[in-house]
C-alpha cells in the first residue's frame, strides 16, 4: 500500500507542478523536504534517546509492569492474541499512557518497539496482523487529553477564551477513538 | 485566563515530575539508574537511526505534492460541496494537509486564526479537530517500517474512519458552541 501511495504523491505532484508551471517550487519543495526530515531527526535522537533512556530505568526497576498491569484489564479486551506477559503488551501500554499525558516525543520509541514485538509475534510477516492494525489505529484516533499546544496556540492568537476547546477536544477525541476502536473490532472479528 | 494558567503550569510539571518519579523509582529499587539510561538511550539512537531514510521518503513526498499545489486545488474543488453541509472550504486545505503533516497543519491552522479568528465558527472547528486525530500517513507509514509490513490491511481505512469521525464531531460541536 505504501508503495502505491508514495509513488502517487510523488507523480501526481510532479505532473500537476509541470502543467501549472509550479516546477520550480515543487524542486525546491523536494529538497527542502529532505533537509528538513534530516533536522527532524538531529532533534528526535536527541529526545527520543531521552526517553527511551529513562523507560529502560522504568523497565529495570519495575515501574512499566505495575504500570502494565493496572491497564492489563483495558489492553486485554483490546488486544486478546497478545499474551498478557509478552513484551508487546508492556511497549504498548506505555505508548497509551505517553499518549494520554501528551508525551508524544516518549510515545513514539514505544510505539515503534511495540510493532516490532508485535512482528516477532506475527512471525516477521509483510501482512500486518489484527493487532498491528488495532494498534497503528488507537494512535491515528489520538488519545492526548489536553490539548496543551492548541490551548496555548488560541492565547497567543488572541482568544477570548483559550481552554474553550477543552472539553469539546476531549469529546471529539473519544469520538475518533471510539470510532476507530469500533471499526477495529469489527474488522478482526470479519477478517480474524 | 484562571484555567489557562493552571493548565500552562500543569503541564509544564508533567515531564520533569514523570522523570522524577522514574529515578527515585529506580534509586528506591536499588536499580543502577545511570547505566540503565545510558543503555536505553543508545536503543533510543538506533531506532531513530533506523526510520531516517523511512522520513526522508515520506517528507520528500509529501514536500512535493505540497509544493505543487494540487492540495489547494483539491480544496477548491471539493469546498463548493462542503460548504453546504456546514464545513466552510477555508478548512479543506487544513484538513487534507493534516493527513500527512502536523507541522504544516499547525501552520494552516494558525493562519486561519490570523484571518477568522480563534473564537469564529471556522476557528473553533480548527482547534478542536487538530486536537482530535494524529496525522495519519506519517504515523502509519513510520510505524509499518519498523514492523516491516508493507500489507497494511485495514489500518489505513480504521484511520480515515477515525479522522472523519473526529471532523464530524468538531463541526457539529463548533455549531452548537457558535449558536
Amino acid at each position: 500500500m505504501l508503495n502505491y501511495l508514495w509513488g502517487f504523491m510523488i507523480v501526481v505532484g510532479v505532473v500537476y507542478g509541470m502543467l501549472t508551471g509550479n516546477i520550480q517550487a515543487v524542486a525546491d519543495g523536494a529538497i527542502e523536504s529532505a533537509k528538513d526530515a534530516v533536522a527532524l531527526c538531529i532533534t528526535m535522537l536527541g529526545v527520543m534517546s531521552l526517553w527511551t533512556g529513562l523507560m529502560q530505568v522504568a523497565d529495570k526497576s519495575g515501574l512499566i509492569a505495575s504500570c502494565t498491569k493496572k491497564l492489563a484489564p483495558f489492553m486485554k479486551w483490546m488486544f486478546p492474541n497478545v499474551p498478557p506477559e509478552d513484551e508487546a503488551m508492556k511497549h504498548m501500554t506505555t505508548n497509551v499512557i505517553s499518549n494520554i499525558l501528551g508525551l508524544g516525543w516518549a510515545a513514539t520509541p514505544a510505539g515503534l518497539r511495540s510493532m516490532r514485538s508485535l512482528s516477532h509475534l506475527n512471525k516477521g510477516s509483510d501482512t500486518a496482523s489484527n493487532e498491528m492494525c488495532t494498534f497503528l489505529v488507537l494512535n491515528v484516533s489520538s488519545l492526548q487529553l489536553i490539548p496543551m499546544n492548541m490551548i496555548a496556540y488560541r492565547s497567543q492568537y488572541g482568544s477570548a477564551n483559550p481552554t474553550a476547546i477543552l472539553v469539546p477536544a476531549i469529546i471529539a477525541t473519544s469520538i475518533s477513538t471510539l470510532v476507530g476502536i469500533i471499526f477495529a473490532k469489527i474488522m478482526s472479528k470479519v477478517y480474524p | 485566563m484562571g484555567i489557562v494558567s493552571v493548565l500552562v503550569i500543569a503541564s509544564a510539571y508533567i515531564i520533569p515530575i514523570v522523570i522524577l518519579i522514574v529515578v527515585i523509582h529506580g534509586m528506591y529499587k536499588k536499580v543502577d539508574i545511570y547505566d540503565e539510561f545510558v543503555v536505553g538511550a543508545e536503543d533510543g539512537m538506533k531506532t531513530v537511526a533506523s526510520i531516517v531514510p523511512t522520513l526522508i521518503g515520506l517528507m520528500m513526498a509529501v514536500g512535493i505534492l505540497r509544493a505543487s499545489g494540487f492540495l489547494d486545488m483539491l480544496a477548491n474543488l471539493l469546498g463548493d460541496y462542503t460548504d453546504k453541509i456546514g464545513l466552510p472550504a477555508p478548512l479543506l486545505p487544513l484538513l487534507l494537509v493534516r493527513l500527512f503533516s502536523s507541522s504544516a497543519a499547525t501552520g494552516l491552522t494558525l493562519d486561519l486564526f490570523e484571518e477568522f479568528g480563534t473564537d469564529s465558527y471556522i476557528g473553533l472547528i480548527a482547534s478542536i479537530t487538530t486536537s482530535a486525530t494524529e496525522t495519519v500517513f506519517f504515523t502509519i507509514s513510520v510505524y509499518a517500517i519498523a514492523a516491516k509490513v508493507t500489507k497494511t490491511k485495514w489500518t489505513l481505512a480504521g484511520s480515515l474512519m477515525a479522522t472523519l469521525a473526529g471532523i464530524v464531531a468538531s463541526v457539529v460541536i463548533a455549531a452548537i458552541m457558535s449558536m
